[in-house]
């Protein structure tokens, strides 16, 4: 469905062309691999090829001596600056060169700096390093065996692999209805380790100048001023001699909120030779050694009365967090929002305890599209409800319908202390059903068993389906704050003289559309073309501060902020309007337009053809008209915006697919996906959005993984071994739309940027286990795993086939 | 960025240029071809040769022709060419099946059936198929040219028949009249390599009888990539479900996979038998029809 929605009328918001697109279809771009500085230098990572080992010497002088290498950076020449460790996200530190020990496979050890990208890579064969091997913790479960060697020697008093413990939810309330259901169904789910896998990797390209002191840094940043404080707390620079540009970025979803070694090296190399020092990382280096996602070994356990209705739900879970706490998510929640695992449910009690463990596997852990957990969560609840329909004889829709929330119950309180700001569940799984026509695929599935009993041939049809509640918008600042910084948002806003504006963000997009999205917002408020409302974004020099994009959180905090910052340029103009019109104030209105050069106007109530449009009170701001006292004059505003809560955005996700029983192949052959993100700005861009979510859906629960081999060897350090979906893999996408405003946005905005990432996984696992008639099994259903599954041997996912 | 080490590069132009360089240069010097597979080895430094004697302009290598019974494809032949050539399509649907689900378009305009048999990777779809056809490789040193049978072309993974100073210049595939052919594969996702693959072709007598028959098996540990046993079995028996089933339990039994994250070894071993069974079918059902595939 495209065009006009529900609640999105008036001039700015619309299904317009992306202004950014112009210059991305082109090939025009800038992205930090196209920064070319005079006098550049190159950098290159050494990497270690051990899961676990203690190093014993590292030699660099062959590398040094080589006629092209300007600068060899160790552990040791970082430990000399107080730079070998940095803080991470999660209270924990990570090295940045090792020193002591390698904890991964892909672990930096050392960095070259060399005239060109070629001499760069040379020089590290010529890096000596005396390794003796350890034995790696590859098996998360076998983490806190007392026979497994400590990862983390590094940290005082360390004596096992233990991270965290962390429980949510009232486990006696809890406990109690487990004791008097009727029926319990358990399960064991892995959501496996994946990678966000953005296009473009990640890189830098870093340039310290030794007169002025200051340090610019190009990066592929998807939260510029964060890196800021980062790069000032860890190489001690001062933070106004620092200046992050993140110029366009090739995607991130996630894995470039972090703060990774080779750009703290390119700094140290910039520092140490003088010039500008590039480094991209390349394939493989991003997927062995940046942030990767989930993790997540659960056991959930749901609990339901005679009737099927769903009381509680009960999980623990292992998380396995790599070698180093590094998931980057609001500091007072090492589970992320794991905690909404309650899902789209009326659900009296819930618990969960979660346990973390370092293993020898690279850090990270929340990157990739999730809402902070919000994936995992949605996918145990999601799954939970399947079990528990096929466990008790019902069909998944009916007992979904029977439990979902229904409007009356909003803001709801959910049982793990979430509020829920709106939603209409029941009315999205409708529309979904009706959509798929639910009944004629299950007549359609009965008919293709039965030739399967008959012939033994297939192929064989399921349906699966899931309704999730997102919760993004990160937040409250009493509540969250990443690494001490609330997670507050920056807007400032400016009318030209002659009725053009520039908004300033503190947000930075990574292919979401903000060029175009926060333009419209402007144009919304204030009435001007969206084309003339130029935003800035990713130049901490040039934008105010805020905590970047990532959790979905650009529209409900920087799209709050530059509403609210439009609202009071407008107030701004009323006034300066009442000189010019010699009128109070109070008796003009305010008339938004159509979207003209002229932008919106005040007239005065009541006066018929007397009024001033925004373009002419510009002019006036900035001209010699007298303000009265408390005007300032011009057109310019800024804010900071606190959001009072999360916005919950939700859908209902039905797809079908066919399995081949004799190979174990799936094919997805339709998926409907009903999406309720409230008013939507601009359509197309968040139809784009969920585009991509379900395709990364489809790939996680069909095919992407990171698997390790039992020495610790990274398994999918490829695309040709780490698989990401393809157009031939997605089904033509049928969406639709349901427009529940939340209420305290001040536009009834909700984030929709991981909604389809969140719910989609579900709805394809259970399709495909459906078509199979089986319980359970794991991600990624690649053929492999669907064929086991079919022989009821499933395949652990997270250690290696063998 | 991955890059890869210091080496040289000469542009042949002729075939005979490049059995010079390559005697000259040694076993350092590599031909390439499309590039699609040795060039990423380069750049992970997997391979690092001196010399790349590049054969890209020698259009005496490329062609699809038929000629006195002999279907013949230059080395230089380019994936695309191969699936567009009604010619290849005619005479042996088998490459058509095998080249739609080999790589993805960008690769198949560049790569080239020389450089996919020569890299020899045990997971190459044209291994199998050009086994299961009893192709045979034209290969030219200085000694002027020599034919290998693709049956024994390939001397484990990675590893030939062609010598370091010699150049792969073509495959002869002897036409068979009324032959049936076809080729399934299973993989992850579209453009993966194979989890394993099989192709067929059944040459049928009076009777359904089989008369010859190849098979060809990918990426389930058979060195020669043919699944010889199978084939023993079904000559001169009728060809069907019932001999299929047969033929495909002598292959599943018969391979040899290892384990990865492909799949494991039953599973492999599974589909090497469903797999054979269905590329039977298929072949079988072409031949039925005269060899094509409507
Ligand atoms: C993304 C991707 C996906 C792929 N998927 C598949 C797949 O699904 N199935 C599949 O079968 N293949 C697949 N391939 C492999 C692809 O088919 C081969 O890489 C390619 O066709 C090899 O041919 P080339 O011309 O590129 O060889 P090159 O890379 O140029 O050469 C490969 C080797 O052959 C040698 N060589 C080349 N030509 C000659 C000659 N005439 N004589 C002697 N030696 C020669 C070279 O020296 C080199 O050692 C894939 C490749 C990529 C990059």
């Amino acid at each position: 469905m495209t065009g006009t929605l529900e609640g999105c009328a008036g001039p700015g918001f619309g299904s317009v062309p992306r202004k950014e697109d112009g210059r991305f279809v082109r090939g025009r771009g800038r992205f930090v691999d196209d920064i070319a500085l005079p006098g550049m230098l190159h950098g290159a990572v050494l990497r270690s090829p051990y899961a676990h080992a203690r190093i014993r010497a590292v030699d660099a002088t062959a590398a040094e001596s080589h006629p092209k290498v300007r600068a060899v950076i160790t552990g040791e020449t970082l430990a000399a600056r107080g730079m070998a460790w940095m803080p991470t996200f999660s209270h924990d530190v990570a090295a940045v060169l090792a020193t002591d020990k390698v904890r991964y496979q892909g672990q930096e050890v050392a960095f070259v700096v060399a005239e060109d990208r070629y001499a760069a890579r040379d020089a590290l064969a010529l890096i000596d390093v005396d390794y003796e091997p350890l034995p790696p913790v590859v098996d998360a479960r076998l983490a806190l065996s007392p026979e497994a060697p400590v990862i983390r020697d590094d940290l005082l008093d360390r004596t096992d692999n233990h991270v965290f413990d962390w429980e949510t939810g009232d486990a006696d309330a809890t406990a109690a209805l487990f004791a008097r259901a009727a029926h319990v169904s358990e399960c064991d789910l892995v959501y496996p380790r994946v990678h966000p896998a953005p296009l473009e990797t990640c890189g830098t390209v870093a340039d310290f100048d030794r007169i002025s002191g200051k340090l610019t840094v190009h990066a592929t940043a998807q939260a510029p001023h964060a890196h800021r404080m980062l790069y000032a707390r860890i190489a001690g620079i001062p933070e106004h001699r620092i200046r992050i540009i993140a110029p366009d970025i090739g995607g991130g979803f996630g894995n470039k909120v972090g703060m990774y070694p080779g750009y703290l090296c390119a700094v140290v190399g910039s520092i140490v030779t003088g010039a500008p020092v590039k480094w991209v990382e390349d394939r493989s280096e991003n997927l062995m050694s940046t942030s990767f996602a989930r993790d997540f070994h659960m056991h959930g356990e749901i609990a339901a009365d005679a009737d099927g209705h769903i009381l509680a739900i009960r999980v623990s879970v292992l998380a396995d967090h790599g070698a180093f706490n590094a998931t980057a998510q609001p500091s007072k929640f090492p589970a992320g929002f794991f905690g909404v695992f309650t899902g789209s449910y009326d659900i009296a009690a819930a618990h969960c305890r979660v346990t973390g463990v370092y293993t020898n596997k690279a850090p990270g852990g929340v990157a990739y599209a999730c809402s902070f957990r919000v994936t995992e969560a949605v996918y145990l609840v999601e799954r939970l409800v399947d079990v528990l329909a096929r466990d008790t004889g019902r069909d998944a829709a009916e007992l979904r319908m029977a439990n979902l929330l229904t409007p009356d119950r909003f803001p709801f309180r959910s049982a793990t202390g979430w509020e829920y700001d709106s939603g209409d569940y029941p009315r999205a799984l409708r529309t979904a059903l009706e959509m798929a026509d639910y009944p004629s695929v299950r007549a359609e599935q009965k008919d293709r068993w039965a030739a399967f009993e008959r012939t033994g041939k297939g192929p064989l049809t399921g349906v699966g389906m899931s309704v999730f509640t997102e919760a993004v918008g990160a937040g409250p600042r009493r509540l969250m704050d990443i690494m001490g910084l609330g997670m507050a948002d920056g807007a400032e806003l400016r009318v030209h003289p002659t009725g053009s504006a520039v908004l300033r963000l503190s947000c930075m997009s990574q292919g979401q559309g903000h060029e175009t999205t926060f333009a419209q917002i402007v144009s919304h408020e204030l009435g001007l073309p969206v084309d003339a409302v130029e935003v800035i974004q990713g130049d901490t020099d040039n934008t105010p501060f805020g905590l970047g994009t990532y959790g979905s959180r650009s529209t409900p905090v920087s799209g709050a902020a530059a509403s609210v910052a439009a609202g009071k340029v407008r107030e701004q103009a009323r006034q300066v309007a009442a000189v010019l019109l010699e009128v109070a104030a109070d008796d003009l209105r305010w008339d938004v337009g159509t979207g003209t050069a002229d932008g919106g106007s005040f007239s005065v109530a009541g006066v018929p053809g007397v009024s001033v449009s925004l373009r002419e009170i510009a002019m006036a701001a900035h001209g010699g008209l007298d303000l009265p006292d408390g005007v300032e004059g011009q057109l310019a505003a800024s804010t900071v915006y606190n959001p009072p809560n999360l916005t919950f955005p939700f859908g209902a996700y039905v797809c079908v697919v066919d399995v081949d029983p004799g190979t174990g192949e799936v094919e997805v052959r339709r998926f409907v996906a009903v999406d309720d993100c409230g008013v939507r700005i601009n359509p197309m861009i968040v139809e784009g959005q969920i585009h991509g979510g379900l395709a990364d859906g489809i790939g996680m629960a069909l095919m992407e993984l990171v698997a390790f081999d039992d020495d610790g060897n990274h398994l999918s350090a490829s695309f040709m071994d780490y698989l990401l979906p393809t157009a031939m893999e997605c089904p033509p996408w049928e969406l639709a739309a349901t427009v529940t405003p939340s209420p305290h946005h001040p536009l009834g905005a909700k984030g929709v940027g991981e909604s389809a990432t969140v719910g989609s996984p579900p709805a394809v696992v259970n399709a495909v286990l459906d078509a199979i008639g089986v319980r359970h099994a794991d991600m990624p259903l690649t053929p492999a795993h669907v064929w086991r599954a079919l022989q009821g041997r499933p395949i652990r996912p997270d250690i290696a086939i063998r | 960025m991955q890059v890869p080490a210091f080496f040289e590069y000469q542009r042949a132009t002729s075939v005979a240029h490049v059995v010079t360089l390559l005697e000259r240069f040694g076993p350092e010097a590599r031909i390439v071809a499309g590039g699609h597979s040795l060039i990423p080895m380069m750049k992970l430094r997997l391979a690092q040769p001196e010399l790349l004697v590049d054969v890209n302009d020698l259009h005496e290598l490329a062609g699809i022709t038929v000629e006195d019974g002999v279907l013949r494809i230059g080395a230089l032949t380019r994936h695309a060419e191969l699936l567009a050539s009604p010619l290849a399509g005619e005479h042996f649907p088998i490459l058509h099946d095998a080249e739609r689900v080999i790589a993805d378009p960008v690769v198949r305009n560049r790569g080239t059936i020389g450089g996919s048999v020569c890299q020899a990777d045990p997971s190459e779809d044209l291994s199998g198929v050009f086994t299961a056809l009893r192709a045979v490789a034209v290969v030219r040193g200085v000694d002027g040219d020599r034919t290998v049978p693709m049956r024994e072309f390939f001397h484990g993974p990675y590893e030939t028949a062609v010598r370091p100073a010699e150049i792969l210049v073509e495959l002869r595939v002897p036409l068979q009249p009324g032959a049936g052919s076809a080729y399934v594969k299973v993989d992850r996702r579209v453009g993966d390599w194979a989890v394993a693959a099989a192709g067929a072709v059944v040459s049928l007598g009076p009777g359904g009888v089989v008369e010859q028959v190849g098979i060809g098996l990918t990426a389930v540990g058979d060195a020669d990539f043919t699944a010889v046993e199978a084939e023993d079995l079904l000559r001169g028996r009728v060809a069907d479900e019932y001999t299929f089933a047969a033929a495909g339990e002598a292959a599943a039994t018969h391979c040899r996979p290892v384990a990865d994250q492909r799949g494991p070894v039953d599973y492999k071993r599974h589909l090497a038998g469903e797999l054979t069974v269905r590329a039977l079918r298929d072949a079988t059902a072409r031949a039925h029809r005269g060899g094509s595939t409507e």
